[in-house]
Order: C-alpha cells, then structure tokens, then sequence
C-alpha cells in the first residue's frame, strides 16, 4: 500500500516537471477554463448583485400599501382621504407627538439619459415622500448637501443614480414637465432606491398635475406581528379598497422577476461553455498521453502500476484545471467586482446595481473547473494506464 | 477541388482528436446561434417598424399621459397625415402569467395610422358601435381561443371604473390580422375602444396616452417631430416626438446593453476556441511533416499546401458552425414556440454572422501552421530536422 502511495508521488511529481516542455498545449486547458470560470462567475457576480440590492430593500416590519390589484407601486393611484384612513389603523407605530410613522409616496416615472450616451432616456423614479419618510427609513443617509426643503422644487439624488445618469451632479438643475428643479443633496441608502431621486411630495403632486394623488402609503408597524392586526383593520373598512403588503415581501417578489432572466442565461451558457471546456480538455489532455506514450510505457516496464500512472494524468489535468479556474476568478474579479450597471427593474424603472464577486461565487467556479479537469483527465488517465508496454515501447 | 479527399482524409487521422475538436466547435456555435438571436431580436424589433410614423409622448416619460387636447394642435402640424393616440390599460387576464399589451384607441384613428393592421369591414363597424368592445390580434386570440362575440374580463392594475371597481368586461368585436407574415407575427396585442374606458374610469379622464402619426412624407420625419415639440415647449405637458423605430431602440435599451453582454461572452468564448482549435491544427500539421515533404517532393506546390491546411481549418470549422447552430436553431424554434418570443431561427443574417465568425476562425487558426506546412524545406523535413 505504502509502495504504491510512494510510486504515485514519485511518477506524478516527475509529470508535473515535464509540464513545462508541454507548456503551449498545458495553456490550452488553463486559459480554456479561465475563460469559462470568468465568464461563469461575472454573469453569476452580475445576478448576485441584482440579488443583493433588492434583498435589502424592505424591511419585515414595514408596510407597503397600495390600491387593491395595483401590483406595483406604478400602477396604484390612493386619494389623500385613502391616506388619512390609513394612517390612523391600529399597528402602526407613532412618534413622541403621537403622529403615525408613515409616508404618502408619490412615485413618478422620469426620463434621464444614461452617461455615455447621447440621446435616448430610460425610466427613473422620481418619488415624492413626506419628511418623515427620513424617520420611517433610517438606512436613508444624506452623503452630500441636504434635505429638500417643502414647497421648493429641490430635488435629493441616490448616489447609484448619480453614477449612472447624466446630469445629477449637486447643484445642477433638471427639468421636468417646464420647471427648473435644484439638486440639492445626495443620498446613501444601501438599496434600491439609491437609484432614484426624491423630491418634496406635495411639490411633486402640484408640479406634476396630480392634485391629492398617492402612489402608496410605507408604514412603520409597531411590531413585525402588528402586521396581521393592521391588514385586518384595513379589509374591514367598508371604505377602502387596498392591499397591504410587507415590504420586504414586496420587494422579495420583484427580485424573483427580476433576477430570473439573468439566471437563465448563466445556467444555459454555463451548461454550454462547461461542454465546450470539458472537450478541449479531453483533447488536450489525451495529446499529452499521446506525446507521452513512450515515456509512460517505460515507467511500466520497469514496475510501475496502472494506478500510479492513472493518477498521475488525473493529477496533471486536475492541476491545471485547478490554475484556470483560479485565472478565471481573478479575470472576473479584477474586471467586474464592482462594477456599476443599471437594467430595467419590476417597478418599470432602472435599477442600478454593482456585480459583486463573492467567495461562494468564486467557490463554484472553482468546483465547476475541477469537475471538468477531472473528467477532461479521466479518459485519458485510463487509456495512459492501460498502455501495451510492448508496443508502445517499439513505436515511434 | 480534386484535393477534397485529401483534405477529408487528413481532417480524420486521429478520429479522437477531430471529434472532440468538433464538439468544442459545436460548443461555441451553439452558444453563438443562441445568444446572438436574442442579440438580434432585440435589434430586429425596433427594425421591423421602420421610420414611417412618429411617436409623441411626455417628455417626462412615456408613462405620463398627454392630454387630449394636443391631439388638434398636433393634428395642424405640416406634413402630418394621420394621427391616432392610445392609452395602456395594463389589463391582467386570469392570471398575471397570461401577459399581453392592451391599449385604448379611436377606431378610426387606428386604422388610419396603422394600415397594416386588416380588419374586415363589419368588424370595424361593430368596435365603432359596441360601446364596452375590444378586437384582439389573430396570435391573442389563437393562445386564448377568443371568438367574436366573447366576453372577454380583463382586471385592470391602473384604471377603476366609476364604482370603484377594477374588473372591466369587453366584448371581442373582431380580429385582427396583418398584412404580411410579420405583421401578422407581432397581431397580439388587444385594442379597446377609448371612447367607453374614458367614459367608465374614475380618474384620468382627457388623458391620451401617446399619440402615433403618420407622416406625409417619411424623409420629413425628424423636421416633423421638431416643430412637435417646438409647440409644447416649457409648458406643463412638454412632449418628446421620435421616429417609431427610436422610440422602440430606447424601449429595449431600458433593460440594458444586452447587445454588449452578448459580446463579451462570445468574446471569451471564441477566444478560447481559437486556442483550442489553433492548438489541434499546429499539432495535427507537426505530425505531417514528412508527409507534406512528400508531397512537395511529388511536386506539390508551396501554394497548394498553403492551401490544403487552411481548406482543413476551414472545413472543420464550417463542420462544428453548421451542427452547432443547427442545433441551435431547432432549440430557437422551441423557446420561441414555449416563451413566445420573436426569435427567428431561420434568420438568413444570423447563419450569415455565424458563416463569416466560421472563416475568420478558421483563418486565425490555420495561418501558423498553413504558413509551416508552406515555408518547410524538403531536405530538412525529411532528414526529420
């Protein structure tokens, strides 16, 4: 047993140091796996990042209402008097004056140019808030400048949206709908609306001709378990007819929406590129025998085993798989980890998002790489052990 | 053309070898069919419209809805011919899976901004005179199995009707087709008539939409859309007027860069190949040497060997390109079927980018050792130098 440990060590020792005379057809399975490994880990860094900004926005305990049926907040249109009911329904938590830790939100669809190019608009959110909207969301942080002030066109900027869009930078004006609006701060807040711009929700209503108009009412619940008691006040109210959700569910949905297109596309070119890898591995590794064969024959006929010399082609080929797979995560994460971009979110408008590159992200390229570098070996490893001395030594 | 045996023969030698080198091949082009039609039928859909109509909406975002009386002011502008308006109703029909585009229009204005729409003429009539009514294209109505005469309930995510409800009933008044092949491919949207959602629902009454013209002349597209715009400056409803075709790039381009993603992946794909495939063909001509000494012993010459190697890139390349994205297209064919998507797998552009990604292929990865197999000195390839 220990003799045939010591011969596996000796002769795949002694391969690997022949690797660099077969260096140009070695590189073939290493940068063949960089690529796919690279490839594989930025699509999966770019759906994790998605993933990851939509995961955090919502929170358990807060609420998102909105009119019956709407499904987003786009779609749903509250009357003031909607709100007013609202804001006084058992479970929702208050401040020391008494008044209900809530904000009307007015969500408005604008155009904005995206940097880099020309012409050409995408969707962002505009969203009108109340002032507690600052209190009802503390992750929201004011990085540069300050708050907009009530009544005036000012407008606040997610820092994602100032990356991405033309235009936004602070103390620069915007116009929307013939009115000059002040960039007047610039905020942080981890999430998915770092990706829009807030503004004074009474201002945008008038200056958007949408009097006593709301998109949605967020509310802060006393308790994650209040939710139950405020859903119910609400579904007995002969006058309303909302649905209530919680946040964090609501944004959950979207990000299932979301995300899967981009899961789909990693999983079938994944399945594709690992097929196409795991040939050029075959290929390249049964070169390797072939150029090897005589070598191999004479290592048997002075007493090696088959396992020895099996193990060793599978160790060769699992070594480099093991290189590529590690250039690869190295190309994705020097090339992307970070890397801002922004797609069309469920809300129908932009979401921007960075690719994040995690160790479990790098982890399953890593594996995906060693399968392919252990069935790219394999054959091979098993036809080089299988060798007829005899001829093999005579060839050639 | 008397060397193809030749070349046949050589390309299998190593049968292993070539099989292999042909999969990884088939690998790559099957990825290449797949992605770069998805590439493409998100470029083809803002083709397919051309630059015959404009679009008019909010400068804010199409999403905002115009009021309705532009549609008079846009209306007197020189070089419009027709102008219609249509407002999304964001209708879900039993299930949210079950989605498709509705609109509510002007029957007549329709038509006459829209010509490739075909409707019959009693048809027509009845989605003018039936006040809750609908048509929906041949596709939709395929999918559904709607029948004129159907009553079709769709819940709104947007619009109540005056009693606060958000059910809306209508009546398939007709179907439509299209004209051509692809028109008729893209029938599956609905039309309501505007005239009964405007009088039902409870806010937004006056709201157009976005306005579609119909130009006099299409060369005047962009002065056209110009003086538009020039009309609503700096008032409250300010407007954005593009060509049909820019309208439908921009659409697309919300999503992102899908073309560039596409490009980066095939990027690193066909690097790869060109690695692998550059790798097989320097090995299988090493190999040959004494062979192709032979040969141009025999009197073979320089040219022809020259030759010969970069016909046999060529030929396997062609080989994995031609399975690869046959298998590619009969899976287009069923994701397109199954999702519903405009992908076209029998696009001649799409076999033509994947014949001219074959050659440039297969010259990459045939020149060193073609240019070996040309430059090799009898004396030495024999002598095995």
């Amino acid at each position: 047993m220990l003799s045939a440990l010591n011969q596996i060590a000796a002769i795949t020792v002694a391969n690997l140091r022949t690797v660099p005379s077969r260096l140009g057809i070695s590189l073939v399975i290493v940068i063949g796996l960089a690529g796919v490994v690279a490839v594989l880990t930025s699509l999966m860094a770019m759906s994790n990042g998605l993933s990851l900004t939509l995961l955090a926005t919502g929170k358990q305990d807060r609420v998102v209402m909105l009119r019956a049926s709407s499904q987003a907040e786009l779609n749903s249109v509250l009357a003031r008097a909607d709100i007013d009911i609202a804001k006084q329904a058992p479970g929702i938590a208050k401040d020391a004056d008494g008044n209900a830790i809530a904000s009307a939100e007015l969500l408005i669809i604008t155009e904005l140019v995206p940097k880099g190019q020309s012409k050409g608009g995408v969707n962002v959110s505009l969203r009108g808030v109340e002032q507690s909207a600052f209190v009802l969301r503390p992750e929201v942080r004011i990085v540069a400048g300050q708050r907009f002030k009530p009544g005036l066109r000012e407008v606040i900027v997610g820092k994602k949206a100032q990356s991405q869009f033309a235009g936004l930078d602070l103390g620069a004006v915007v116009r929307f709908r013939g009115a000059d609006w002040k960039i007047v701060g610039v905020f942080e807040s981890g999430d998915a609306h770092e990706s829009e711009l807030w503004v004074d929700v009474d201002t945008a209503q008038t200056s958007f001709g949408r009097p006593n108009s709301y998109s949605a009412l967020i509310a802060q619940l006393q308790s994650e378990s209040a939710f139950d008691t405020m859903k119910a006040a609400l579904a007995a109210d002969p006058r309303m007819k909302v649905d209530l959700e919680r946040e964090r569910s609501y944004y959950s949905a979207q990000t299932e929406q979301s995300t899967r297109g981009i899961k789909f596309l990693t999983a079938l070119v994944s399945v594709i590129m690992g097929f196409g890898a795991l040939f050029s591995a075959l290929n390249t590794m049964y070169s390797a025998v072939s150029t090897r064969t005589k070598e191999i024959a004479t290592l048997r006929a002075i007493g090696f085993g088959g396992l020895p010399v099996m193990v060793s082609v599978l160790a060769e080929s699992m070594l480099l798989a093991l290189l590529g797979g590690l250039l690869g995560a190295v190309i994705a994460y020097a090339l992307f980890n970070g890397y801002t971009i922004s797609t069309l979110g469920a809300g129908f408008t932009q979401v921007a998002f960075s690719f994040a590159v995690s160790p479990q992200l790098v982890a399953i390229g890593l594996i995906l790489s060693l399968c392919i570098g252990f069935l790219g070996g394999l054959l091979p490893a098993l036809s080089a052990a299988r060798t007829n001395i005899p001829t093999a030594l005579r060839a050639g | 053309m008397k060397l193809f045996g030749l070349i046949w023969a050589n390309l299998f030698r190593k049968k292993t070898r070539t099989l292999l080198t042909l999969l990884s091949l088939i690998s790559a082009f099957l990825l290449f069919g797949l992605l770069q039609a998805v590439s493409n039928a998100f470029s083809a859909g803002a083709d397919f419209v051309g630059a015959s109509r404009l679009i008019t909406q909010a400068r804010v975002s199409f999403t905002q809805s115009l009021p309705m009386r532009q549609l008079t002011q846009i209306e007197s502008v020189p070089g419009v011919a027709a102008v219609s308006f249509q407002q999304w109703f964001g209708g879900i029909y039993q299930d949210p899976r079950n989605f498709f585009a509705q609109f509510a229009v002007d029957p007549d204005r329709l038509f006459a901004v829209y010509p490739e729409w075909k409707l019959s003429d009693e048809e027509k009539q009845r989605f003018r005179t039936i006040k809750a009514s609908a048509i929906v294209g041949s596709q939709l109505a395929k999918k559904f199995g709607w029948k004129v005469g159907d009553q079709v309930p769709l819940e709104s995510t947007i619009w109540p009707t005056q009693d606060g409800n958000k059910t809306w009933t209508f009546e398939v008044a007709g179907i439509f087709g299209g004209i051509d092949a692809d028109w008729e491919s893209r029938a599956n949207l609905m039309y309501l008539n505007f005239g009964y959602f405007d009088e039902e629902r409870q806010f937004g009454r006056g709201g157009a939409g976005t306005f579609s013209i119909r130009l006099k002349d299409t060369d005047k597209a962009s002065s056209v859309a110009a003086a538009i715009d020039s009309i609503f400056e700096n008032s409250p409803d300010e407007t954005k007027t593009q060509t049909e075709k820019d309208f439908n790039i921009g659409f697309f381009k919300q999503i992102g860069d899908i073309g560039l993603l596409v490009n980066y992946v095939l990027f690193a794909v066909f690097f790869t190949i060109l690695l692998v495939v550059g790798n097989t063909m320097a090995q299988s001509v090493r190999e040959r040497i004494p062979e192709l000494a032979v040969m141009k012993t025999l009197g073979f010459t320089d040219f022809t060997v020259l030759m010969m190697v970069l016909s046999e890139a060529f030929l396997i390349c062609a080989l994995g390109a031609l399975i690869g994205m046959g298998f590619a297209a009969s899976l287009l064919v069923v994701a397109s079927k199954s999702l519903q998507l405009p992908l076209a797998p029998g696009d001649a552009t799409l076999w033509l980018q994947a014949l001219a990604t074959a050659f440039a292929l297969s010259v990459a990865v045939g020149v060193l050792p073609a240019w070996r197999a040309r430059t090799l000195k009898i004396v030495d390839a024999l002598a095995g130098r």
